[in-house]
């Protein structure tokens, strides 16, 4: 096929128009970090200690994006089935190392079989995929507050009287993970210029990049982005779309469990009710900061994604602060610019759809231009 | 039999199990001590505080945009016309009138904006007016603090500047709908004359606007958008049309429900109102392009019977307040059900 012959004004325009949000961000981070007052070095160890909290969470979307069904606003399954892995630990007291993987290995079925039954329920409204997880999220959510705020203590056994509410039933609104707080990120930490740098968990990370790298050159990978890329021509190959699509939810909702674990790990307390519902829209965020759109995302989106949105989320209250005199300002620009973001990345796909498809008749238009043309 | 069936099929098994729900929680309710009369009277001041709210779904839905889960900005045009009525001096009846009239160029505005926005995205306008929603209630809770009210009641006492996070509509429009041709039956039943005629006025209204020529030409655009085309209907403006009436509504359903509230509540306060109103729609029967006035009354009725039952029922019987949970759970998996119907999708 040829190509569409555009001016140096629309190709540049195009580049700017592709990278829309990471540059407006690098503007908003350029602005912020002077007016906030903080030192390289202390900005330089929040990046980093966020870094080994989030990435992992964020690296959980990229499957389903490769398997064409969006941003997978239903991660936050994978979140609860993480905690309720934390919740029995700290009830039996196992802690460390040892107790971080018994968890995963606790949240492992439950991911399973909550991302099995998600990518069921996505298969019955494609196209609207990423409502329709959005949904499944709070719904599970309820589901969860009924096991945990009221099947834990009665139907589920739970000794320690510090993780239950005082009425005998009941988890806590905030559980103390003081049996593995940091024992990830302080196994093998060195400290480089005045830097703590937690090696085990950024190991991790790049042990999971690798996976997805690898993953990616599979079959069943190169079956996702084959059914990612028409669902239609896919099946017609021999593929089976619905299976490819639940596993790929499969996968993201495991991962995002064990993200979760490694998030909590570096907290250090879980609010129960909480922390799972803010998960998904912040690794979304993140990832769509970076520069990643519905259908294209990269293991570069989620790095800078992570950087530039976490540096804006450390500067905002204090840049608030000393611009307006309110930090509370800065906190809702930050509250405000995390959805905005996810707003604006989410119209510019669906323009963009749109445009691809008045550019794929111009092309044609231009080809049959070019026919008459040698004709003459 | 079959007859039977094919109702079954055409309501679906969540509402007829919803219904079932509630008439069970209405038949246990003498049993457990909790006055029937109480509840029936809750419920009824519930539905017409969320009614119009509820009604704001059906213009969006009959011109094929989808639900309104960006109900939150229709919600916030509301808001400003609330305050600035309180603001601008006005008290009682009149400061309601006000707001409604305040709110109606914010929403016109708002809705005209987000309408434009949808007609650039359609086929994704369901997440897209999620966050839309979402963005403005974040946006404005920085201009709630930055606007220049000072109104002594609204802003905060120490500085003198920036809202409060709630603000009492008493001696403004508090009731201003409620007690208008109020009565009682017996002890416990109120019926709030005003509230239920101001929902039967604006259900009316939608009604109406949906029979005339313009309205004909909404449903045709949201039912077959080609056939709306070819008969010389501009789709676009149809649309946004749709938009800025929903949006409307939105902001009118929130004064209604303050006025019965008593708090004007900022921030993020409305940042999750839209899934109940999206819910109690979808229960009454509408799917997501299809809606009628119906739905709506049948509906909020047992969305909210659910809402003002279950807690009491709940607690009299197993001592435990569940009824968020039930809520969370009712809600969500009703919304589920409507995006997963294949039959519909495709029509």
């Amino acid at each position: 096929m040829s190509k569409l012959r555009e001016t140096k004004g629309q190709k540049l325009f195009n580049v700017i128009e592709k990278n829309a949000v990471p540059i407006l961000f690098i503007i908003i981070c350029a602005i912020g970090i002077p007016f906030s007052g903080y030192s390289l070095n202390y900005l330089g160890q929040e990046i980093i200690t966020r870094i080994g909290r989030n990435s992992f969470l964020i690296i959980a979307l990229l499957i389903p994006i490769m398997a064409g069904m969006g941003l997978n606003f239903g991660m936050t399954l994978g979140a609860m089935a993480g905690q309720i892995g934390l919740i029995f630990i700290t009830d039996w007291k196992i802690g460390g190392i040892p107790g971080m993987i018994l968890a995963m290995i606790i949240s492992t079925p439950i991911s399973a079989i909550l991302g099995w039954m998600c990518g069921k329920i996505l298969n019955m409204a494609k196209g609207r995929e990423m409502v329709t997880s959005y949904i499944i999220g709070f719904f599970i959510n309820g589901v969860y507050q009924l096991i945990v705020l009221y099947g834990m203590g009665p139907v589920i056994p739970i000794k320690d009287p510090a993780l239950v509410l005082p009425r005998g039933y009941g988890i806590r609104n905030t559980v103390n993970l003081i049996g593995i707080r940091r024992s990830m990120d302080n196994v093998l930490a060195i400290r480089i210029f005045g830097l703590s740098i937690p090696v085990l968990t950024l190991v991790v990370i790049a042990m999971l990049c690798f996976f997805i790298i690898w993953f990616k050159k599979t079959k069943l990978g190169q079956d996702m982005r084959a059914v990612g890329q028409d669902m239609e021509v896919a099946r017609a190959a021999g593929i089976k779309v619905e299976h490819t699509r639940i596993v790929s939810i499969v996968i993201s909702t495991i991962l995002a469990g064990y993200g979760m674990i490694i998030y909590l790990q570096n907290m250090g307390t879980l609010n129960t009710y909480n922390s799972h519902m803010q998960i998904g829209m912040f690794s979304i965020a993140a990832l769509l900061v970076g520069g990643a759109t519905v259908n294209k995302a990269s293991i570069g989106n989620v790095f800078l994604g992570v950087t530039l949105f976490h540096v804006m989320f450390i500067v905002s209250p204090m840049a608030g602060k000393n611009l307006i005199g309110q930090a509370q300002l800065g906190e809702f620009f930050r509250v405000f610019v995390s959805y905005g973001v996810i707003t604006l990345a989410l119209v510019l796909y669906e323009i963009r759809k749109r445009r691809a498809r008045y550019k794929t008749g111009r092309l044609l238009a231009q080809d049959q231009a070019d026919m008459k043309e040698v004709d003459v | 039999m079959i007859k039977i069936r094919q109702f079954i099929h055409s309501f679906g098994w969540p509402r007829i199990i919803i219904g079932l729900f509630l008439l069970s929680l209405f038949i246990i309710a003498p049993f457990v001590g909790v006055k029937i009369s109480t509840s029936l009277s809750d419920t009824l001041i519930r539905f017409g505080m969320n009614g119009v709210m509820v009604l704001a779904m059906v213009p969006m839905i009959h011109s094929g945009c989808g639900l309104n889960f960006g109900l939150p900005l229709g919600i916030i045009a509301g808001l400003l016309g609330g305050t600035l009525s309180i603001q601008f001096g006005f008290t009682g009846g009149t400061s309601f009138l006000m707001a409604i009239i305040l709110a109606t160029p914010f929403g016109i505005l708002f809705g005209w904006g987000y309408g434009k926005l949808l007609n650039r995205v359609k086929g994704g306008e369901m997440m897209i007016a999620t966050y839309v929603g979402f963005s403005s209630v974040a946006f404005m809770c920085m201009m709630w603090l930055l606007l220049p009210y000072n109104h002594p009641t609204m802003v905060w006492g120490y500085t003198g500047s920036g809202l409060r996070t709630t603000i009492s509509t008493e001696g403004f429009y508090l009731h201003a709908l409620n007690n208008f041709l109020q009565f009682r039956i017996g002890e416990k039943f109120l019926f709030p004359t005003g509230m239920i005629l101001f929902f039967a006025l604006m259900a009316f209204l939608v009604w109406a606007f949906l029979h005339t020529k313009t309205g004909t030409a909404m449903t045709a655009v949201g039912s077959n958008p080609v056939f709306a085309r070819a008969s010389g209907i501009n789709i676009d403006r149809t649309r946004t049309m749709s938009v800025i009436m929903s949006t409307w509504l939105g902001a009118i359903g929130i004064l209604v429900y303050q006025q019965s509230f008593g708090f004007i509540q900022l921030y993020m306060g409305p940042f999750y109102m839209a899934l109940p109103a999206v819910s109690a729609i979808l229960i009454g029967g509408a799917s997501v392009n299809k809606a009628s006035i119906a739905n709506v009354v049948i509906g909020t009725f047992l969305f909210q019977g659910i809402l003002t039952m279950t807690p009491s029922v709940m607690n009299s019987i197993i001592h435990t307040d569940m009824s968020e949970v039930i809520r969370i759970v009712v809600s969500n998996g009703m919304i589920l059900y409507a995006l997963t119907r294949k039959a519909e999708v495709s029509r």
